[in-house]
């Protein structure tokens, strides 16, 4: 893969659109009652589509070399891993303490 | 591969640099994502996030910054094909979307500081805001990094040859806009 191929300027406008349109999804989902017992899961899917979306394009990894993808993904891995530990560590410190 | 930053495997040396960098930066606000979920919900006295976030406002200031990253791309294009009057163009609209988006958390900032959330008003104060203005903080580099390579531009000194630097400021730029997505989610929607 080359370093230094990118996207076109109609992929760029694309994935706007695309950012935009996931944007107005997750504020609308956020205001319907109906989808309050699936709002966490359903927007934090949302999310990642979007974080992932500039990442690959804007960021260019989709078209980079793979080891920048490494250099990204590796300590992105360990941050979400920290994250999900730290929350079962303490809660689960929590649910001792309390019994509950 | 041939150009004089290229690295034993032929990747630019300064572009893997950055990218090292950013996954520091992962770590940096990993951490701090985790001390706001942490504390979600354990706040004593309000004000309590569902009464004071503004979600409608926010999701302008997300706009504003996700339009901000397409400029920015479009700067780099314009700069790769040589086109710096358009290259200027959206390096300074890039700038001033980041300018807004600072305006808009300086306001927002100023508007709950007003409705009694300080920095140790309680949990949620203390963890909003060192997220929030270690975001903010990052966007005012951006910012003025933008307006740097602006100027540079404006007095001819940036071009095609100098891609490599404008393509590393659009990381920079594009991590900033992927961390204010996790945030938007995990601070302002998700409550």
């Amino acid at each position: 893969m080359s370093e230094q191929a990118h996207a076109s300027t109609g992929t760029y406008l694309r994935v706007a659109a695309i950012l935009v349109m996931i944007t107005l999804i997750e504020v609308g989902v956020f205001y319907v009652p109906a989808f309050q017992n699936i709002l966490v899961p359903v927007l934090l899917v949302l999310s990642a589509v979007k974080f992932v979306l500039v990442v690959m394009f804007y960021m260019h990894l989709r078209f980079d070399h793979r080891f920048f993808t490494f250099l990204f993904g590796g300590p992105l891995l360990l941050a979400l891993a920290v994250m999900v530990s730290l929350l079962f560590i303490f809660y689960g410190a929590v649910r001792l303490r309390t019994g509950v | 591969m041939s150009h004089p930053h290229a690295t034993s495997m032929g990747l630019d040396s300064r572009k893997m640099a950055f990218w090292a960098f950013i996954g520091s930066e992962c770590l940096l606000f990993g951490s701090l994502i985790s001390t706001y979920l942490l504390y979600k919900g354990k706040s004593l006295v309000g004000p309590y996030p569902h009464e004071i976030l503004n979600i409608p406002f926010t999701s302008f200031s997300t706009f504003d910054l996700l339009m901000s990253s397409l400029a920015m791309v479009l700067a780099l294009a314009a700069v790769q094909r040589g086109d710096m009057k358009q290259g200027k163009l959206w390096l300074l609209v890039t700038a001033l979307l980041g300018l807004i988006f600072l305006g808009g958390q300086v306001w927002e900032f100023n508007h709950f500081y007003h409705e009694g959330l300080g920095l140790t008003t309680n949990l949620f104060g203390s963890t909003f805001y060192v997220l929030t203005g270690t975001h903010g903080a990052h966007v005012t580099v951006g910012v003025i990094w933008l307006l740097t390579l602006w100027v540079q531009a404006l007095r001819g000194k940036l071009g095609p040859a100098q891609a490599m630097t404008v393509e590393i400021t659009g990381l920079y730029w594009h991590f900033v806009d992927v961390v204010w997505i996790v945030i938007f989610t995990v601070v302002y929607l998700i409550q």
